[in-house]
């Protein structure tokens, strides 16, 4: 086994557990956003690792040119840089509207009685 | 990087927080360029070090910018993590090392891309082949997920009538000074902004354009021009006020745009369809096939574009508090 | 012509709705517009569903890219008959919106309201039927950011952080399967799922691709709410309005189960997952567990949404339960049960949202002497609660029945002594709505009430109707989830 051929793989590991860590520990709601998004753009990185092949150049046809990078993970990494962003509008979206509800953006203030005739 | 992702955890201070996000999404970015892949880094740079942070500075701004006291669950969310990243080392031990040309990847499906995408489609770039032919019902997804996102947050905050939003705090503390004048954004004055934004407007907008229609060739898009595009209305926005650049563009013509794109680059589908191909096959959309999927490519982008400009708008006005 | 694009239309022509409904701004028209793409969508699918089941699987070639290079869409008999319920449900849900969506809305964002929900119906379907795991995922997405939206269109300010929460777990959810599929690309190279079906066999053994199921697994268990990672489904069946309540309820954990029998069962068809991974008696322990804990808190509630929110968690621990077994006859108990708990859910949520309508509330004290008030609401809602229990005559007494069945087939009888007893458990918390409803007096000086509107009667009965007839007469059904079954297995036992 490659050692070295792994060890990108795992600083980007410890990366996507940073932020998956961020967002379970912490009651901020707006880091908590923060943190999914560290854990996703690490996601990406995990991607665009795997498309890199030894002494090919970006995916763009060219004259004299031989090894092409993978461009397949670049197109699915596209796509889902656009789904997180949307997703990140959308949370800090709530978050504003939470704020106006409840006069805080920390989780452990806005738990209320659950029992009522809602 | 793991650095920053560190003092991240550790930071309460959530301005510096989003900043140093900005950082670490733009230290992704390069690192995406050194692993080729240009179109990728471009996007990254646009969406996680812009509109992400920009949009985590307007919540703040809109909220609180102080995280309260240190989170009690830390110990058991630590052993969810580590559990996590113990399952994913032990997934790696089995996996092709970096940059090794035999993985699995390189070897199948990827090959006809590279091999045959000049021949079918004709568009240098592989990843806007890909992208746009190929995989363009991923796309569509994409353009959806946008429209979803813009749409939903309008849902969300479009209704908050009375609240100052970001650009309109700097109008108002404007306001509070010298009543009777019409309100302007406090950078408004800056003789030196305004000549150098007026200058920079139309170059960004040439740019926005150049990248739509040079994705075929080099690294960009319908999705990176959009976003360029957006930023030139915000800068707008920013530096003549809101209310002024809400006249440049009315309320109705962000919505019609929002909803145009996605229709152009779904009525784009179905016009393959009614010419005979299946839904997105765009080489029956002219006599050649790759005059035919030029064509598509060039359409969808186009949808593409006008959607993520019409988006950004929409989230950047009903963030700084006054759209409908 | 159109017949051949069928696939494509399912899904096109929701998504085409969504923008023209955000353009036309009209409460009025864009509620006209998502029921007649919710009616021509059910068409699409029954008439795919009977093409399946008459000539076997239908394959589309997006872009006419043949498949792994292109997307392809893929129809078999499961997928079909995920497709009906999806669109059964919505067709006769929008009807019932009308009116719910009047009261619960402001008209102003109404427009807003119908452009999530065909969003969100664009998104369902996309996710039932595509061949592709990554195209999966970016419905997935679709469908979550809208139902995100849609919960938080509830009235009480908590439908915000309910919402807030599902979509952090539901983030966390995608993510983790994007690094399965990740590590499943990286391991065979292809993103199809029936050309990973065929490549995974050759590495079936590594652990990269162990992990891969892994986390495959986590993230749609996240999706479907299985115990203990079901926490988001409480406040957001909850707090959301009684439409969105209803659609999702019957829908979006349906079609995350579909995704988990698509990935067990179709990508991982070749290999044979007792072997290479524990996976499977664990899911069945979760899913035990989650019978339980989900109908023992139900009894507990006093907010009927709630109690509602908590029997789905038990109830979905039935289907991944049928799952589990691995079996034929334990894989159409887990289908049939998808089809039957849909119908009955449907039902009881609706005939909330006509309470809702006339009360302004769920909680259990507010429905005292309601049987007699409102005699056909709360009709429909015993039946849905008959059907829960599992009564003979209903549709939940034929899921059972195929469960405890699968089990005996394996000689497992404690599983089918477990069943039998949480059954127990949902007697004892639909006892206590009809006790309050029908055998208290209606609280001295109450207002007047009246029966809910005709148009919002009717959908709820179909429901409760349908909970019935195909309690009765299940052979098209179980023809259906038999063939299904038989399908994903491939000549197993």
């Amino acid at each position: 086994m490659d050692v070295l051929g792994l060890f990108n793989y795992w600083i980007v590991i410890v990366l996507m557990m940073i932020g998956f860590y961020i967002v379970i520990s912490h009651g901020n709601l707006v880091k908590k956003v923060v943190g999914l998004n560290v854990f996703q753009v690490s996601v990406f990185v995990f991607f665009i690792s795997m498309s890199k092949v030894r002494g090919g150049t970006a995916p763009i046809l060219e004259e004299g040119i031989e090894v092409y990078s993978n461009p397949l993970p670049h197109v699915l990494i596209l796509t889902a840089i656009v789904v997180g962003v949307a997703t990140t509008a959308l949370a800090l979206g709530l978050v504003v509207r939470i704020r106006d509800a409840y006069g805080t953006i920390e989780a452990d203030e806005i738990i209320e009685p659950e029992e009522d005739g809602a | 990087m793991v650095a920053i992702g560190l003092t991240l955890v550790r930071l309460r201070d959530l301005f510096s927080v989003a900043m140093l996000f900005g950082i670490f999404s733009l230290l992704a970015a390069a690192l995406y360029v050194v692993q080729d892949a240009v179109d990728v880094a471009f996007t990254e740079a646009a969406v996680g070090a812009g509109i992400s942070t920009v949009l985590i500075l307007a919540t703040l701004a809109l909220t609180t910018s102080e995280e309260k006291a240190p989170p009690g669950r830390a110990l058991g969310a630590l052993a969810v993590v580590l559990v996590t990243g113990a399952a994913l080392i032990y997934g790696t031990l089995d996996m092709p090392a970096y940059g090794d040309p035999a993985a699995p990847i390189h070897q199948h499906v990827v090959p006809r891309y590279i091999e045959r995408s000049a021949a079918e489609i004709g568009v240098p770039n592989i990843v806007t082949s890909v992208l746009a032919s190929y995989r363009g019902y991923d796309t569509l997804g994409e353009v959806t997920v946008i429209f979803t996102a813009a749409a939903g947050v309008l849902a969300l905050l479009g209704r908050r009538r009375g609240r100052v939003g970001i650009v309109d705090s700097l109008q108002v503390r404007q306001d509070a000074r010298k009543d009777g004048e019409v309100p302007r954004s406090v950078l408004a004055p800056k003789p030196i902004l305004r000549v150098v934004s007026k200058l920079l407007m139309p170059l960004i907008l040439l740019f926005a354009l150049y990248v739509q229609f040079h994705g075929d060739f080099g690294p960009g898009g319908g999705f990176q021009a959009g976003v360029i595009f957006g930023s030139a209305f915000i800068l707008y926005a920013l530096i003549f006020g809101a209310h002024n650049a809400r006249q440049v563009i009315p309320a109705a013509v962000r919505r019609a745009g929002l909803g145009a794109g996605l229709l152009l680059y779904a009525l784009v589908g179905v016009a393959g369809l009614l010419m005979g191909g299946r839904y997105l096959n765009y080489a029956v959309l002219a006599d050649e096939p790759t005059h035919g999927q030029h064509l598509g490519i060039m359409l969808i982008e186009f949808g593409v574009g006008t959607t993520v400009a019409a988006a950004m708008i929409i989230i950047f006005f009903v963030f700084s508090g006054q759209d409908r | 012509m159109i017949a051949a694009h069928l696939p494509a239309l399912q899904v096109v022509v929701p998504l085409i709705s969504a923008p023209l409904c955000l353009l036309l701004r009209r409460p009025g028209a864009a509620w006209t517009v998502a029921l007649a793409v919710s009616w021509f969508a059910l068409a699409v699918a029954l008439s795919l569903l009977i093409e399946v089941s008459i000539g076997g699987p239908v394959s589309y070639p997006i872009g006419d890219w043949a498949a792994p290079w292109g997307i392809e869409y893929r129809v078999d008999q499961v997928g079909a008959l995920v497709l009906v319920i999806v669109t059964a449900i919505g067709a006769v849900v929008m009807p019932f919106a009308g009116a719910s969506v009047a009261h619960e809305i402001a008209s102003d964002r109404a427009y807003l309201f119908y452009t999530m929900y065909l969003l969100c119906l664009t998104g369902l379907l996309g996710i039932a039927i595509t061949g592709d795991v990554f195209n999966l995922f970016v419905f997935l997405e679709i469908s979550s950011l809208s139902s995100y939206v849609l919960i938080s269109m509830g009235q009480d300010r908590r439908a915000l952080t309910a919402a807030y929460n599902y979509l952090v777990m539901g983030t966390v959810g995608a993510t983790f399967y994007v690094i399965g599929v990740g590590m499943m690309y990286m391991m065979t190279g292809t993103l199809n799922m029936a050309d990973l079906a065929t490549r995974l066999p050759a590495v079936a053994d590594t652990r990269t691709i162990l992990m891969a199921l892994a986390f495959l697994t986590v993230g749609l268990s996240l999706k479907l709410a299985l115990f203990p990672l079901h926490t988001w489904l409480p406040n957001a069946y909850t707090y959301a309005p009684s439409v969105v309540t209803a659609f999702l309820a019957a829908t979006a954990t349906k079609v995350a189960v579909y995704a988990f029998i698509r990935v067990y069962f179709t990508v991982f068809g070749e290999v044979d997952l007792f072997e290479i991974a524990p996976m499977v008696p664990i899911l069945m322990v979760l899913a035990l567990a989650g019978m339980f804990v989900g109908s023992a808190v139900a009894i507990f509630q006093n907010n009927l949404k709630r109690m509602l929110a908590y029997s789905s968690i038990a109830q979905i621990g039935y289907m991944v339960l049928g799952l589990s077994f691995a079996s034929v006859t334990g894989l159409a108990g887990g289908i049939i049960h998808l089809f039957n708990h849909a119908l009955m859910k449907s039902a009881l949520f609706l005939a909330l949202g006509c309470v809702v309508l006339r009360l302004g509330t769920v909680h259990i004290d507010g429905l005292r002497g309601l049987g007699r008030r409102m005699p056909l609401t709360m009709a429909a809602f015993v039946v849905g609660g008959l059907s829960l229990i599992g009564v003979p005559l209903t549709v939940g007494f034929i899921s059972k029945w195929y469960l405890v069945q699968a089990a005996l087939e394996k000689g497992w009888w404690p599983i089918a002594g477990l069943i039998v007893l949480s059954s127990l458990l949902a007697v004892i918390y639909v006892w206590r709505v009809v006790e309050i409803a029908y055998f208290r007096p209606a609280p001295e000086g109450s207002a007047a009430v009246e029966e809910a509107p005709i148009f919002m009667l009717a959908p709820t009965w179909i429901m409760a109707g349908a909970s019935i007839y195909f309690g009765i007469d299940a052979t098209a059904t179980l023809e259906v989830a038999r063939g299904a079954a038989e399908f994903l297995i491939k000549g197993a036992p």
